[in-house]
């Protein structure tokens, strides 16, 4: 056991058990698993994926690149970082290579969104982020505090000082300690000339839950920061609780928030430094290590070696030698350490090796050596990396910021803030606490100042005000040159040592988990790279699921020294949401099974349930597709159904069809311009078929007009397209033609429709309407009529959609099922699905929009010349049609095609070709099948197909090329049923 | 995701609207008076400028109507929104 025996933030009352890889182990709540596996001596938690080294514990947050493990118990979760998983009683994990493995089994859990607005969001409640929040909140503005720790304080949770009995601190009072970052000498425990920084970060969060119009979140990253202060967070509210999670509470949830201000205190991360073996178990971020010595009480080791470029290792190196650590030697590449720092470590009996690299760290399965680039080797199982500090800027940069590269700090740091963002403390660069503490309270005033005082009871809220430009910009500091810490001692700056040189380089690693190394650069540079876009995918360098948080710097760094150019004009990769990884069970929410999308059905949708109806989804329709009879597959069913429509009379619950109301004095105008052919002559009582073209002359939809008065019409449309007609209409009518006093109004859902349609159709209409005159001469072809269907009032058009004589019943969406069952009562009326009315209109060669045409597809190319008129001065599309190349010769047209086999039916999307026998590629292919069927009119199967010069084929012999070989198909008018139309009028 | 400001609703998420592409492309007057070439300019030739762009959106999930805006395409900030048929404003 590493644990000490007293101090860290773990409540050592109650004991946790878990078990990793095979072992039980035990821990206390306030530990990650990452603590808990090293207060256990566990030293290899995964193997690397491309090299399968074991590979330790290297960070303490979300930046952590090699302890990846699966957890097993109580529910299966891959890819999740032992830095950030809180321990929990019961849990199982197991440490992972690069793949982890998804649940066999539905997740129980659920997982629910919020959608929130606030003046000011606060990502980050670390010293500058709570200041920020306390600041703009006492400028009464709303604001929400994210963050990713359980509990406030951020960086200040790592630093020493245990928790004094007694009350907490008062909110107003300044945390001592120091952040480990900067050149002011730490005050270590019993140093305090405040309240230790966890006691302020806890009593100021709690000051600020107290607010009305504040919430602080925890356990909540912030994941993506997009257009507008649009940013999405994602809560995780019960996986610490494993499996004593309540089921009723959301296990995650995912926030979206609009913010009219953010103020970004995301803090810093520590870098490493390229060296021979910087992968072995026992290489730890040296803030890393300070963590759980602090925090933990956890000791990482016991004997180390600090390989540091700045000052912060010196404060974690008296840490953990007031902890217990002996600490062999610091070596510091720097030529002259900071004198201070220096005298406080010696008097901890630490050497200081000025100018001093490790040359590598040595060991099978974990460091037992450290060599040090004078060739000493010390005898160590920790060796504790610095290599600066790198501004945590993901979220900046997803929205927009740009980072410049500070030559103080040796690191990319915010520069042109994206509208009202603020950046505050470490996260541009700060390096002290006081400082953070100042900048945070800054910000926080300027944000809320920014929205004109008195928060959201004021102000405009309007983007792009002159102060966003001073927005993490207005300190002076901010231009580099001489820093001061907040004791006025001159800080020291950043050197820059990105790697320790070698001949060999293959294990200087820089993307661990990628098992990325600085050999992998040099042959990408070598390769002639010059982009560090194009090295991250050359190497991978980047793009493993902790997006390089700890290799972000030191690739383009490395990279700008092969290029022997300065790191500033290599840049940084691309930072893209989301910050850390997120489950897709957390975005989807409760948006899953039967709430994934919304399910629409008829009136009459019971019935098709009760009569074991197989549906298919039209949009979000659900349609009845055919009726299977005991015994029956679905060739059989829709064969009978196909039948009972061409031999006696079928019914169809056809209400899903759009419809639209279409009104006003210049309605009638209005359509002429919309479809190809005429609708202003239609006399009220009469129907049209109609198409519309897209501008492009294109078919976009078709479907029947009805003329209900002088200014009314309504338009009916495909299934699948009636909102985007409706649309198109809208569109015209407001962008183009306002002056035209036209309303349209969608219907769809107010009527229910039923197509009665075989030769027995007006038999069986007549009896259940006595009053209707229904002879083919009193009820033409495209007429309707309105009159009582079964007592109910309703609208029958004669139109066919099947080639047989043909009704539409229309009644009030009410009587939907009473009319339905209506029609199937009088005992002659056999119901069928869409899979018949598919088969018969092709049997007629009536295409499906969408599904016979693609959008490139003219009505010329359908056969429908007929349908476009030459009276109209205009329609939309018109002038389309007389474009070269919609009046090719070749073409692909609607054609029928009758393969010689005549039971073969030819898949749609078949292609077509010329060759019985297929010559070498390339092959020009003629077309493709869009619908085939067993035709039940025409006994035989048939397909209907886009030909090229289809027209001038029919009769030619051509080839489907099928799997098995080309079968021969003849090429035939797509009308291949009842070609004289002798069946429509019964 | 972008804030709109619809002219008639105010500022809404962009999920609640729909593109409409470049602004200010009138349908022609006569189409059939126009050659290949100037019907096809119509057609398929759109601007795509890097910076202030005028374009159509339409509130499609919101009062469903159309309205112009001045997007600038390199910051996605809306500098102006407008109604059909009023000139484009002068934006800076
Ligand atoms: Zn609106």
């Amino acid at each position: 056991m590493t644990r000490a025996a007293a101090g860290g933030r773990i409540d050592r009352s109650r004991v946790l058990r878990f078990r990793f890889d095979g072992r039980d182990l035990t821990g206390h709540p306030g530990d990650t698993l990452a603590s808990a596996l090293l207060a256990a001596g566990v030293r290899r938690v995964a193997t690397s994926v491309r090299f399968g080294r074991p590979r330790g514990i290297f960070s303490a947050g979300p930046e952590e690149p090699n302890a990846i493990v699966q957890i097993e118990e109580p529910f299966p979760e891959p890819m999740l970082t032992a830095t950030t998983v809180e321990l929990y009683d019961g849990l199982v994990a197991r440490g992972l290579s690069g793949r982890g493995r998804l649940a066999d089994r539905p997740d129980p859990a659920r997982y629910d969104a919020v959608h929130a607005h606030c003046d000011v969001l606060v990502v980050g409640a670390g010293p500058a982020g709570l200041s920020a929040a306390r600041a703009a909140a006492a400028d009464g503005a709303r604001v929400i505090v994210a963050d990713e720790q359980p509990e406030p304080g951020g960086v200040l949770l790592g630093l020493p000082g245990g928790v004094p009995p007694g009350s907490l601190a008062p909110p107003g009072a300044v945390p001592s300690g120091s952040l480990g970052l900067s050149g002011a000498l730490p005050l270590v425990s019993g140093e305090s000339a405040g309240p230790p920084g966890a006691e302020w970060a806890a009593a100021t969060a709690a000051e600020l839950s107290r607010l009305p119009e504040v919430r602080v979140l925890p356990r909540t990253t912030v994941v993506g920061h997009y257009d507008g202060n649009h940013l999405v967070a994602v809560e995780r509210r019960t996986a610490h609780l494993g499996a004593a999670a309540p089921a009723w509470m959301a296990r995650e949830r995912v926030w979206r928030i609009r913010a009219r201000r953010v103020v970004l205190a995301t803090g810093a991360h520590e870098r490493p430094i390229a060296f021979a073996g910087n992968d072995l178990p026992g290489v730890m971020l040296a803030g890393a290590a300070r963590t759980y010595a602090n925090r933990y009480a956890v000791l990482p080791g016991r004997r180390a070696v600090v390989f540091t470029t700045d000052d912060a290792a010196y404060a974690a190196a008296l840490d953990l030698a007031g902890a217990g650590v002996r600490i062999l030697a610091v070596a510091d590449a720097r030529p002259g350490p900071n004198g201070r720092w220096r005298e406080r470590v010696r008097e901890h009996g630490i050497e200081v090796l000025a100018g001093g690299v490790v040359a590598e760290a040595r060991g099978t399965g974990e460091v037992t050596s450290v060599v040090t680039g004078d060739g000493r080797e010390f005898e160590a199982d920790l060796l504790l990396v610095s290599g600066g500090w790198n501004p945590v800027v993901h979220l900046f940069c997803q929205v927009g910021g740009t980072v410049r590269f500070d030559d103080g700090l040796q690191a990319f740091v915010p520069d042109t803030p994206p509208p009202a963002v603020e950046v505050a403390g470490a996260a541009r660069g700060l390096t002290s606490l006081h400082d953070c503490l100042a900048d945070g309270a800054a910000a926080g005033t300027r944000a809320a100042e920014a929205l004109g005082g008195g928060g959201s009871r004021a102000g405009t809220g309007r983007p792009g005000t002159g102060r966003d430009r001073q927005a993490g910009g207005g300190s002076p500091e901010r231009r580099g040159g001489v820093r001061r810490a907040a004791d006025g001692a001159p800080q020291a700056n950043g050197h820059a040592l990105w790697l320790v040189p070698a001949d060999d380089c293959s294990t200087h690693f820089v993307d661990l988990q990628r098992d990325v190394t600085v050999a992998d650069i040099r042959r990408a540079t070598g390769a002639g790279l010059r982009s560090v876009e194009h090295v991250k995918r050359h190497t991978t360098a980047g793009t493993a699921h902790d997006q390089g948080k700890t290799s972000g710097t030191l690739v383009p760094a490395i990279v700008a020294g092969e290029l022997g150019v300065h790191v500033r004009e290599v840049g940084v990769t691309s930072f893209r949401p989301p910050y850390t990884p997120v489950s897709f069970a957390a975005l989807a929410g409760r948006d899953r099974g039967a709430l994934h999308d919304p399910v629409r059905v008829t009136p009459m949708h019971g019935w098709h349930v009760e009569r074991g109806a197989v549906f298919e989804n039209a949009g979000q329709w659900k349609r009845p597709r055919y009726y299977p009879r005991e015994g029956e597959d679905m060739a059989a069913a829709v064969l009978r159904e196909c039948r009972a429509v061409r031999g006696g009379a079928g019914a169809m619950d056809v209400s899903t069809l759009g419809k639209i109301e279409v009104r006003g004095p210049d309605a009638a105008g209005f359509l002429d311009r919309l479809y190809t052919n005429l609708m202003g002559t239609l006399r009220p009582g009469s129907i049209r078929y109609g198409v519309m073209c897209r501008a492009d002359g294109m078919v976009f939809d078709d479907g029947t007009v009805i003329r209900l008065a002088e200014d009314r019409f309504l338009a009916t449309t495909t299934t699948g397209n009636a909102a985007a007609v409706l649309d198109w209409m809208e569109e015209w009518l407001q962008t183009e033609w306002p002056s035209l006093r036209v309303y349209c109004t969608s219907v769809t859902e107010q009527w229910a429709t039923v197509a009665l349609a075989g030769p027995a159709a007006r038999d069986v209409l007549s009896g259940l309407a006595p009053r209707l005159a229904a002879d083919a001469a009193d009820f033409p072809f495209m007429t309707w009529r309105d009159t009582e269907v079964a007592g109910m009032p309703a609208r029958v058009c004669r139109i066919s959609f099947s080639g047989e004589l043909a009704y539409e019943i229309n009644v009030g969406a009410w009587h939907g099922p009473a009319l339905w069952s209506a029609v199937l009562d009088t005992g002659r009326v056999t119901p069928y699905g869409t899979e018949a009315m598919h088969v018969l209109r092709a049997e007629k060669g009536y295409p499906i929009i969408g599904q016979d045409t693609d959008g490139t597809v003219t009505p010329a190319d359908l056969g429908m010349e007929w349908m476009i008129s030459k009276k109209k001065a205009d329609f939309v599309g018109r002038r389309s049609l007389t474009r070269a190349d919609t009046v090719r010769r070749d073409r692909r047209h609607l054609v029928g095609l009758l393969p010689e086999d005549p039971g073969l039916l030819i898949p749609e999307g078949t292609q077509l070709v010329e060759h019985e026998r297929l010559p070498a590629p390339p092959v020009r292919s003629l077309g493709h099948v869009t619908s085939s069927y067993l035709g039940a009119g025409l006994g035989r199967t048939f397909a209907l197909a886009l030909v090229s010069g289809g027209r001038d084929r029919i009769g030619d012999r051509i080839f489907a090329v099928l799997d098995g070989g080309q079968a021969p198909v003849a090429v035939a008018s797509p009308v291949l049923y009842d070609p004289e139309g002798a069946r429509r009028d019964g | 995701m972008l804030l709109i400001p619809c002219p008639w609703c105010g500022p809404r998420d962009e999920t609640e609207f729909h593109y409409g592409g470049q602004a200010h492309v009138a349908y022609p007057a006569d189409p059939g008076a126009l050659t290949d070439e100037e019907w096809a300019r119509y057609l398929f030739f759109r601007d795509n400028p890097e910076g202030a762009f005028a374009e159509r959106w339409s509130h499609a999930a919101g009062c469903r109507r159309w309205f112009n805006a001045v997007r600038d395409t390199a910051t996605n900030r809306i500098h102006a929104v407008y109604r059909p048929g009023e000139p484009r404003p002068v934006t800076g």
